[in-house]
C-alpha cells in the first residue's frame, strides 16, 4: 500500500510537470516486452510483488512495537506509572508488589501475540511460496507465487486458484472462454464465464503466447470486484497497434478458481496487496469487548475517585502539618509543593490496589479458559463435518451475550447452498420426483387433482421438453472428485451439469429424474433422451438471456419436425401477464402455495412460432444485437415483442434447502430480541424466498421495498420518506396497543444502499438519508439486503455500529465474501461451510452449522456475559471493601499513608485469598439451567448487568461493608483491651482483624451470589477461606529469617485467642452481608426479574425430571416407568398441584404424557 | 488478516478428511462427553427467597440477642477508673512539671495526684497509661525500628537497619535500640498509694511482669549474646570475647566499605531521649535490655492516636480483699514524658478484666441491635412471604 502511495506520489508529481494525462492508470507490458519505438511513451511504474503480508510484526520490531501497543492500553500504562512512582519515591509498599504482576501480564501477552504473529507469518509464507506456472521465453517455468510480477504471463490449470488478478489472454477452449467460480470471493458458487479478447484467442501454446507483443493500460487498483476498465494494445508487425477494450469480463480475480477449462494463459495486472481481493479485506484491528470498554470506563471513574481521595488527603496532610508544627511554615514554598506532590504519589500507590493488575489477569484467564467450554460443547459438534466449534478470539465471549443485531449471509449460512428440485405442476397436476432408491429412479408420482383432460398429454410433453431446453446449462463429461453429487449415475457416460445458475441445474436434474435427460449441446443441436430412451434433437436458434428486469429467459428451438417453438421460463409475475391460454388459475394457486413454503418457483410457458413469426423475431433480434448504441435497450425491446402470447404449461418448484433448524434458530433469535438482517449477494427474489422459508419474514410481515426498481420510478428521497412515514405511523399506532400486530420487513438492494450511503458525502437533499434509513431499519423486525458487494456488507455493519444506540453487532457467514463483514462486526462468526475456510479463519468464532448459533448466543453467550459482569463488578466491590478501610484509616494515622494491612496481605489479597473463588465462579456459574435458557430465548434480553445503577449498587455495598469493617473494629479497639489477661493489641492486630472480616465477608458475598454449587465451588470457596487461615497462622507462626521486620509475629494467633475478637468477627461479617441478603430477598419477593422467575424450581424443572424419566424408560415396559414415576412424584401428589398443571393446557399435555397422574 | 484466505488448496485437503480414512481423526476431534466439559456437573442450586431466609433471620435474632445481653452485662460489671495527669490546667498538681519540662534537667519532677475510688476493685486490677493525640501509627514512625536488632542479632546491633534513620547512629555509635519508636519510649514512673482511713498510706505493689505478650518477650525480643551474658558488656562493647565475636561477625560481612570507619568505634549508645541505657532498664536481668516488658509493650505500636498500654498488674493479694478497696488513693508520677508540645494527654487507668477483656459496651449493644434487626426483618419477611409468595406462583403458572 505504501508503495502504491509512493507510485501515486510519483505519478502526481509527473502530472504536476504537465507530462502525463493518465491520472490513475497503469501500463503493463505483457511478458515485459517494451513496446516498439514510436508507440506512446509510458511512465515506468513500480509495482509491488505478489507477496501477501498479514503479519503485524517482524523479528526486529516485535519488542518495541508490541510494548508500545500494550502500553497504549490505559490500564497497562497506569500500572507502569504506579510502578515507576514506587521506584522513585519513598512509598508505603515495595515496588515488587506492583512490578511483578505487571511484568507477568506484559510477558504473557507478548508471548501470546508473538505466537499468533508467528502463525500468521507461517500462513503468509505457505501462500507466498505456493507454486505458479509462468511463461518465460516460450517455456512454462514453475516458480513461487510471491515472485510473480505485473506483466508476467501465467498459466493456470483447472481447479487451480488464480494467484493474482489476471487478464485472460487465451484458454484451452476454442472460443477463448473459461469458467470460473468466485465462491470464495462473493459467495456465488455458480460458474461464471470469462472471455478473452478475440485478438489473443488464437495464441494457444506457450510459444505462441510468448510471442504476443502487447501492452495493457488499465486503472489503478480499486476494491470494486465487478468493475474494471482498461484496454489492450496489440502490436503487430509494422502496423498501428490494435486497441481493444477490456472490462470486468476479462479480469480473473485472485482467489477465484478455474473450472471446467483445462488451462488458460493470462497476464498479471494487479499483484500482492493490490489485488482486488486484498483490497476487499480490511485490516483486522484488535476487537475489544464492550465489557472491557465499560470496565475501562469504570477504571477511569475509579481512578478519578482515587485522585479525589488523594487530593483530599494530601490537602489534609498539609493542614495537619501546618497546624501542628510551626516549623513547616518556614519551609520554602517549593519544598512544600514537592512534599505535597510526593505525598500525593504515595497515596496513589497506597490506593492503586483498587484496580488491581490481577483483575486484568483474572479476566484474561476467565476468557481464555472459558472459551474452552465452547470448543468442548458436544451439542455444537457436527458429526458430518467432524468438527466442533472453534474459538479464535477469546476476548469476546461475553459479547455473545449482548448481541442486538445479527447480520447473516444467506447462501451457505441460512441455506445449505444445495438446490433441489421438489415438484412440478403441469396444468394443476403435480409431479413429485422421488428420490433415487436402490439405484433405481422411481417413476414420477402423479397426483391428479383434475379429471384428465385431453390436452394433458401434449402439455406434459411440452413442459418437460421446455425445461430440458430452456436453460444455459452445460454438460461436463468427465467425473471429478467433487462431482459425485451432481454426477449422472445411471448407464450414461459419467457427466454432470454446470451452470451459472444452480436453479437451472436443479431443474435439469429434476427433469432427468422424471425421465427426460438433457444430453448435450452439439453443433447447435440440443439432444434429449426422452422417457422411451429415444434421442430427440432440437436445433437451438436463439437464446434470450435472463436478466433481472425481465425476470425470465427464453429459447427458440426448431424441433426435428421443423416446428419452431419458443419456450420461456421465468418468475410468475413476469409470465402470467403474457399468457393467453392455459390453466392459469390452477397453476397460480399452486405457485402461491409453493412460494409460501419458501420454494423458488418458476413458471413455464411456450409459444408456437410460425415461420413468418420466427423470421420477424429473428430480424428483431439481429437488429438489436448489431446495434452500436443503446444495445441493451433495443434488445430488451426486441425480447418484449417476441415474448408474448404464451400458452402456460406449468410451474416448477425448487428448494434451496435451508440448513437444519435454521428457521427455529431465527425464531429464537427474534424472541431473544435480536434483529436479524440478511445480507446476500444473491438476487432479491431468491433471497426473499429464503427469508420466508426461514421465518425471517412471516406471512403477516409487511414488506417494504427499497430497491433500484422502485427508486427508478420515484426518487430515492420520496421512497425513503414514504417508507419512514409508514413505519413511524405504525409505531405510533402500536404505541397505544400492547402487542405489535404488524411487523415490517425491509428489502434493500446494493445499488440503493450505495445511493443512500453516498448521499451524505454529497450533502445533497434536505434530510440525511442515512438517518432515515437507519430509522426504517430499526423499526423493522427483519431486513433483507440483497445484491451486496462484500465491502457493502461491511458498510452496513459499520452503519449500524455507528448508530446512536451503539448496538452490539454480530456477523455470521461462511464465504470469503463475508470476511469483511465478519471483521467489521463486534463479533464475527464463521461457518465451516462448503466455500472454504476463509470466513471461519477470519472469524472470532467458528461453528459448523447455523443452528449452533442458538446455543452459542442463548446459552454460552448468556453465561459468559453474566459471568464476566459478575467478575468485573465483584472485583470492584472487593477492592472497594479492601481499600476503603485504608482510606478511612488515613484519618486516624495523621495522613501518613500508613497501610492498614501487612504487606503480605496487601499483596496476596487479590492474588490468592480472593482470586480463585471468583475465577471459578466465572467459569462454572449457571444462574439458570441450560435447558431453561434454550427453551426461553426471551431471557437473553434481560442482560443488563453492566449498567450504571448496578455498578453503583455494588460500589455502595462495597463502601458500606468497608465502613462496617473499619468502624466496627475501631469501636472495638477504641481505648479498651481485648484479652482476658489485660494485654493490649497493636495496629497490626487492628489491621488483621479488619482483614479477616474482609476476606470472610467478600468470599461469603460471592457464596451468596453463587446459584450453581458444584463440588468445585465448595472446594474453592471453603478452601480459600481455609487457606487464608492457614497462611495467617504460618505467616505469624515463625520468625521469618529473610524478612527485616517481624511485625506479624503471633498477631493472628493472639487475635484468635481473644473471645471478643471472635465475637466481633462474626458480628461484623453478619452485618456486612445483611443488606445484600435483604436486597436479594426483597427484590425477588416484590418485583422479581425474568431471570429470578426462571430460577425458581417450579413446574418446568419438575417437568424436566419427568421428561428425563419418561425418556429413559420409554423403551422398557411402561409399567416400570410408571413405578419409577410414582416414586418420584409421590411428593407432588397434592390435588392443588395437579389442578395447576391441568389449568395450563400445554404443560398438561406433556405432564400427562410422561408422568401419569398419581391416582391413575 | 487475509493470509488465510488464499490457500484454497490445503483447504480442500481439510475437507476431504471426512472420507473413510478420517474416522480416527474424527473421534479425536469429538469433544469428550464429561460432566465438567459439558457444564453438567451435579450442582446444588440454592435460591435466596423469603421462605428460605426466614429461619436464618430468626435464628440469628434468637442467638444474637442473648449473646448481646450477656456481653452488655459483663461489660457493665467491669470497673474502670481513669485519671488525667497531663497537667494542662493550672489547677492540676502536675501543672508545674509539665510547664518546667526540659530535656536535659537532671532532677526528675514529681507530682502527686489524689483520687477516690468509689467502688472496691476485686480480683486482678490492671494499671494502664493512656496517651492521646499520639500518632504511634504514623507510617514513618511505625517502620522506624529494627526487629532483627531487637531479636538480639549482633550484626544488627552494630549496624542498625536504615529504617531507623535518623535514629540509627549517634556520634558514630550505633543506637541500641534504634529507631523513633524506641527513642520516644514512655518513661513516666507511676506509683500508687492507698490512703488508709487511719492516716497511713500504703504503697501498692505493682507487678511488672506479664504485661507483654509471652511470645514477644520470649521469641521476638532477645538480648544480644543470649540470656546469661553480661548486658552492659555487650551493649558497651567492652566484653572482650563479645567484641571479638562482634568484629568477627562484622568482618564476614565487611564488604560494605561505607561503615569501615565505624569498625573502630566499639559499643553502642543509648537512644537520644533516654535517661538510662537499655541495659539499665531494670535490675532484674530477665526483665532487662531488649526483653524489658515496658519496652516491649511500647514497641507494639498502637492502632489509633488515642491508646492505652498496660503498665502494671496489681495482683490479687491475700491481705487485702478486695484488691483495691473503696477509699482515697494517691498517684505519684515521676514526670518525664512531655506531651504538651503535640497537645497530647496522659492518663492513668485502673481496670478490672473479665473474660471478654476491658470495659466495652459497644460489642454488647451491637449484638443486641443486630439481633433485634434480624428478628424484625424476619417478621417483615414473613409478611412479605405470605403476601407475595402466592402471587409469584400464580404468575409462574400463567406463563
Amino acid at each position: 500500500v505504501e508503495q502504491r502511495d509512493l507510485t501515486r506520489f510519483f505519478l502526481s508529481s509527473c502530472i504536476c510537470m504537465g507530462e502525463e494525462i493518465w491520472l490513475d492508470s497503469r501500463t503493463v507490458y505483457i511478458g515485459h516486452k517494451e513496446p516498439p519505438p514510436g508507440a506512446e511513451a509510458y511512465i515506468p511504474q513500480r509495482y509491488p510483488d505478489n507477496r501477501i503480508v498479514s503479519s503485524k510484526y517482524t523479528s526486529w520490531n516485535f519488542i518495541p512495537k508490541n510494548l508500545f501497543e500494550q502500553f497504549r492500553r490505559i490500564a497497562n500504562f497506569y500500572f507502569l506509572a504506579i510502578f515507576l512512582v514506587q521506584l522513585i519515591i519513598d512509598t508505603p509498599t515495595s515496588p515488587v508488589t506492583s512490578g511483578l504482576p505487571l511484568f507477568f501480564v506484559i510477558t504473557v501477552t507478548a508471548i501470546k501475540q508473538g505466537y499468533e504473529d508467528w502463525l500468521r507469518h507461517k500462513a503468509d509464507c505457505s501462500i507466498n511460496e505456493c507454486p505458479v506456472d509462468v511463461v518465460q521465453q516460450g517455456k512454462v517455468v514453475r516458480t513461487q507465487s510471491h515472485k510473480l510480477r505485473v506483466g508476467d504471463i501465467v498459466m493456470v490449470r483447472e481447479d487451480e486458484t488464480f494467484p493474482c488478478d489476471l487478464i485472460l489472454l487465451s484458454s484451452s477452449r476454442h472460443d477463448g472462454t473459461c469458467y470460473v467460480t468466485t465462491a470464495s470471493l462473493d459467495g456465488e458458487s455458480s460458474h461464471k464465464t470469462y472471455y478473452a479478447v478475440q485478438d489473443t484467442v488464437a495464441f494457444r501454446t506457450e510459444r505462441e503466447v510468448d510471442s504476443l507483443h502487447a501492452t495493457i493500460e488499465c486503472e489503478q487498483p480499486q476494491p470494486d470486484l465487478y468493475k474494471f476498465v482498461g484496454r489492450i494494445n496489440i502490436y503487430k508487425d509494422r502496423e498501428e497497434p490494435l486497441a481493444r477494450p477490456l472490462g470486468a469480463e476479462n479480469l480473473l480475480l485472485r482467489g477465484a478458481t478455474l473450472k471446467n477449462t483445462q488451462h488458460i494463459y493470462a497476464v498479471a495486472v494487479y499483484t500482492g496487496m493490490e489485488t482486488k481481493m486484498a483490497l476487499n479485506y480490511q485490516s483486522k484491528s484488535q476487537k475489544r469487548s464492550a465489557v472491557e470498554k465499560t470496565s475501562g470506563q469504570r477504571h477511569v471513574v475509579s481512578s478519578f475517585n482515587l485522585r479525589l481521595k488523594d487530593t483530599v488527603l494530601t490537602a489534609s496532610v498539609k493542614n495537619h502539618l501546618l497546624s501542628n508544627s510551626t516549623s513547616l511554615v518556614c519551609l520554602p514554598f517549593l519544598l512544600q509543593v514537592i512534599r505535597a506532590f510526593t505525598d500525593f504519589l504515595a497515596f496513589m500507590v497506597l490506593f492503586n490496589y483498587i484496580i488491581p493488575v490481577s483483575m486484568y489477569v483474572t479476566v484474561e484467564m476467565q476468557k481464555f479458559l472459558g472459551s474452552y467450554f465452547i470448543t468442548w460443547d458436544e451439542e455444537m459438534f457436527d458429526e458430518e463435518l467432524g468438527e466442533g466449534a472453534l474459538v479464535n478470539t477469546s476476548d469476546l465471549n461475553e459479547e455473545l451475550g449482548q448481541v442486538e443485531y445479527v447480520f447473516t449471509d444467506k447462501t451457505g449460512t441460512l441455506t445449505e447452498n444445495n438446490m433441489e428440485f421438489i415438484e412440478c405442476c403441469v396444468d394443476g397436476n403435480v409431479y413429485i420426483p422421488h428420490a433415487i432408491c436402490n439405484g433405481q429412479i422411481l417413476t414420477c408420482h402423479c397426483i391428479c387433482k383434475m379429471k384428465v383432460c385431453l390436452c394433458r398429454q401434449e402439455h406434459e410433453d411440452l413442459f418437460f421438453r421446455a425445461l430440458c431446453l430452456c436453460h444455459t446449462v452445460q454438460v461436463k463429461e468427465e467425473e471429478t472428485v467433487d462431482g459425485i453429487k451432481r454426477g449422472i449415475h445411471q448407464g450414461r457416460p459419467t457427466s454432470f451439469y454446470i451452470s451459472s445458475s444452480p436453479d437451472e441445474v436443479a431443474l435439469v436434474e429434476g427433469m432427468k429424474r422424471l425421465g427426460y435427460t438433457y444430453l448435450r449441446l452439439k453443433d447447435n443441436y440440443m439432444e434429449i433422451l426422452n422417457k422411451d430412451d429415444e434421442i430427440e434433437r432440437f436445433e437451438l436458434l436463439h437464446v434470450l438471456n435472463f436478466d433481472s428486469v425481465r425476470r425470465r429467459m427464453s429459447v427458440i428451438v426448431r424441433s426435428s419436425s421443423g416446428e419452431c417453438l419458443l419456450f420461456c421460463k421465468g418468475a410468475d409475475s413476469s409470465i402470467f401477464p403474457r399468457v393467453v391460454s392455459g390453466k392459469v388459475e390452477q397453476v397460480k394457486a399452486r405457485v402461491e402455495q409453493n412460494a409460501v413454503e419458501g420454494l423458488r418457483t418458476l413458471c413455464v410457458a411456450y409459444r408456437r412460432l410460425s415461420e413468418s413469426e420466427y423470421k420477424e423475431a429473428r430480424r428483431h433480434l439481429n437488429e438489436a444485437q448489431l446495434a452500436l448504441q443503446d444495445r441493451e435497450q433495443r434488445l430488451a425491446q426486441a425480447y418484449d415483442t417476441i415474448e408474448k402470447d404464451f400458452v402456460l404449461l406449468g410451474a416448477t418448484a425448487v428448494e434451496d434447502r435451508l440448513q437444519e433448524k435454521a428457521a427455529d434458530t431465527i425464531e429464537s433469535l427474534h424472541k431473544a430480541g435480536m434483529k436479524v438482517w440478511v445480507l446476500t449477494g444473491d438476487k432479491m427474489e431468491t433471497a426473499a424466498a429464503t427469508c420466508y422459508a426461514s421465518k425471517l419474514f412471516r406471512r403477516s410481515t409487511q414488506i417494504l421495498e427499497l430497491t433500484k426498481k422502485r427508486t427508478e420510478e420515484q426518487s430515492l428521497h420520496d421512497v425513503l420518506f414514504e417508507l419512514s412515514r409508514t413505519v413511524l405511523r405504525q409505531r405510533s399506532i402500536s404505541g397505544y396497543e400492547i402487542i405489535h400486530c404488524l411487523d415490517f420487513g425491509l428489502i434493500i438492494d446494493g445499488a440503493t444502499l450505495s445511493a443512500i450511503l453516498k448521499s451524505k458525502q454529497e450533502g445533497a437533499g434536505p434530510g440525511n438519508y442515512r438517518e432515515i434509513f437507519l430509522e426504517i431499519g430499526r423499526n423493522c423486525s427483519a431486513v433483507l439486503c440483497c445484491r451486496m458487494a462484500p465491502l457493502q456488507k461491511a458498510q452496513i455493519v459499520k452503519l449500524i455500529k455507528a448508530s446512536k444506540e451503539h448496538p452490539i453487532t454480530l456477523a455470521i457467514g461462511d464465504g470469503a465474501n463475508d470476511v469483511s463483514m465478519i471483521l467489521e462486526a463486534h463479533v464475527g462468526i464463521g461457518i465451516m461451510g462448503k466455500e472454504g475456510r476463509q470466513a471461519a479463519r477470519n472469524s472470532d468464532y467458528a461453528i459448523p452449522k447455523f443452528k449452533h448459533l442458538k446455543k452459542m448466543l442463548l446459552v454460552h453467550g448468556h453465561y459468559y456475559y453474566i459471568r464476566i459482569a459478575e467478575l468485573v463488578q465483584y472485583f470492584f466491590y472487593k477492592n472497594v471493601c479492601f481499600i476503603f478501610p485504608q482510606f478511612l484509616y488515613q484519618f486516624f494515622c495523621g495522613f501518613s499513608q500508613q497501610p492498614l494491612y501487612d504487606t503480605a496481605y496487601l499483596t496476596l489479597y487479590n492474588i490468592s485469598f480472593t482470586s480463585l473463588p471468583i475465577l471459578l465462579y466465572s467459569l462454572v456459574e449457571q444462574h439458570i439451567t441450560t435447558e431453561r435458557l434454550k427453551r426461553d430465548p426471551s431471557l437473553y434480553k434481560s442482560n443488563s448487568l453492566l449498567r450504571w445503577p448496578v455498578f453503583i449498587y455494588w460500589t455502595c455495598l462495597g463502601v458500606f461493608d468497608a465502613v462496617v469493617f473499619f468502624f466496627g473494629a475501631y469501636f472495638l479497639f477504641d481505648n479498651t483491651t481485648f484479652t482476658s489477661n489485660g494485654q493490649m493489641f497493636g495496629n497490626w492486630t487492628f489491621g488483621t482483624l479488619v482483614f479477616t472480616v474482609l476476606v470472610f465477608t467478600v468470599t461469603l458475598k460471592l457464596a451468596l451470589d453463587t446459584h450453581h454449587w458444584t463440588w468445585i465451588n465448595h472446594f474453592v470457596i471453603w478452601g480459600s477461606l481455609l487457606f487464608y487461615v492457614i497462611f495467617s497462622l504460618l505467616w505469624g507462626g515463625i520468625i521469618w529469617p529473610f524478612l527485616n521486620y517481624q511485625r506479624m509475629y503471633y498477631v493472628f494467633m493472639q487475635m484468635l485467642s481473644s473471645g471478643p475478637a471472635w465475637l466481633s468477627i462474626i458480628l461484623l461479617i453478619t452485618v456486612s452481608l445483611l443488606p445484600d441478603v435483604i436486597k436479594k430477598v426483597l427484590c425477588r419477593a416484590v418485583c422479581p426479574t425474568a431471570t429470578e422467575r426462571a430460577q425458581v424450581p417450579s413446574l418446568h424443572q419438575f417437568q424436566l425430571s419427568c421428561y428425563q424419566v419418561g425418556g429413559l424408560f420409554s423403551s422398557f415396559d411402561s409399567c416400570f416407568a410408571k413405578i419409577v414415576n410414582q416414586l418420584l412424584l409421590s411428593h407432588f401428589k397434592s390435588r392443588a398441584f395437579w389442578q395447576k398443571v391441568e389449568s395450563t393446557p400445554m404443560l398438561a399435555d406433556i405432564s400427562y404424557f410422561y408422568c401419569r397422574k398419581p391416582n391413575e | 488478516m487475509m493470509a488465510s484466505s488464499y490457500n484454497a488448496k490445503d483447504e480442500d485437503g481439510h475437507i476431504t478428511v471426512t472420507g473413510p480414512g478420517g474416522g480416527a481423526v474424527l473421534r479425536s476431534k469429538k469433544p469428550e462427553n464429561t460432566a465438567f466439559k459439558q457444564q453438567r456437573l451435579p450442582a446444588w442450586q440454592p435460591i435466596l427467597t423469603a421462605g428460605t431466609v426466614l429461619p436464618a433471620f430468626f435464628i440469628i435474632g434468637l442467638l444474637f440477642i442473648p449473646i448481646g445481653i450477656g456481653l452488655f452485662v459483663t461489660s457493665n460489671n467491669i470497673k474502670e477508673f481513669e485519671i488525667d495527669y497531663t497537667g494542662a490546667d493550672t489547677s492540676s498538681p502536675c501543672f508545674n512539671c509539665s510547664q518546667n519540662f526540659s530535656w536535659n534537667s537532671t532532677s526528675p519532677c514529681t507530682c502527686t495526684v489524689p483520687f477516690y475510688l468509689e467502688q472496691p476493685y476485686e480480683s486482678n486490677v490492671y494499671v494502664y497509661y493512656g496517651l492521646s493525640n499520639f500518632y504511634q501509627n504514623h507510617r514513618r514512625y511505625v517502620k522506624s525500628r529494627d526487629d532483627s536488632q531487637l531479636n538480639g542479632n549482633l550484626k544488627s546491633l552494630r549496624e542498625p537497619s536504615k529504617e531507623c534513620e535518623p535514629y540509627a547512629y549517634h556520634n558514630n555509635k550505633p543506637i541500641a535500640p534504634c529507631g523513633a519508636i524506641a527513642n520516644s519510649m514512655f518513661n513516666d514512673t507511676l506509683e500508687l498509694f492507698y490512703n488508709d482511713p487511719n492516716g497511713t498510706s500504703v504503697k501498692i505493689l505493682l507487678g511488672t511482669t506479664g504485661i507483654a505478650w509471652w511470645t514477644d518477650k520470649h521469641v521476638k525480643f532477645g538480648n544480644p549474646g543470649g540470656v546469661d551474658s553480661n548486658l552492659s558488656a555487650v551493649f558497651q562493647g567492652a566484653g572482650g570475647c563479645w567484641s571479638l565475636a562482634l568484629s568477627n561477625a562484622y568482618k564476614r560481612d565487611s564488604t560494605r566499605s561505607s561503615s569501615s570507619d565505624r569498625l573502630s568505634v566499639s559499643g553502642t549508645t543509648k537512644p537520644l531521649n533516654w535517661r538510662r541505657p537499655v541495659y539499665e532498664l531494670d535490675s532484674d536481668q530477665s526483665n532487662n535490655g531488649f526483653v524489658n516488658e515496658d519496652f516491649i509493650v511500647w514497641m507494639r505500636t498502637a492502632a489509633l492516636p488515642t491508646f492505652r498500654k498496660l503498665y502494671r498488674i496489681i495482683g490479687k493479694s491475700s491481705q487485702m480483699v478486695p484488691t483495691l478497696p473503696r477509699g482515697n488513693y494517691t498517684l505519684e508520677v515521676v514526670y518525664n514524658y512531655p506531651v504538651r508540645s503535640f497537645e497530647g494527654r496522659k492518663r492513668m487507668i485502673l481496670s478490672t478484666i473479665s473474660w471478654m477483656g476491658g470495659k466495652n459496651p459497644f460489642l454488647g449493644i451491637a449484638y443486641i441491635t443486630v439481633g433485634s434487626v434480624c428478628f424484625f426483618l424476619g417478621v417483615v419477611l414473613l409478611v412479605i412471604h405470605h403476601k407475595c409468595g402466592n402471587r409469584n406462583n400464580g404468575a409462574e403458572i400463567s406463563n
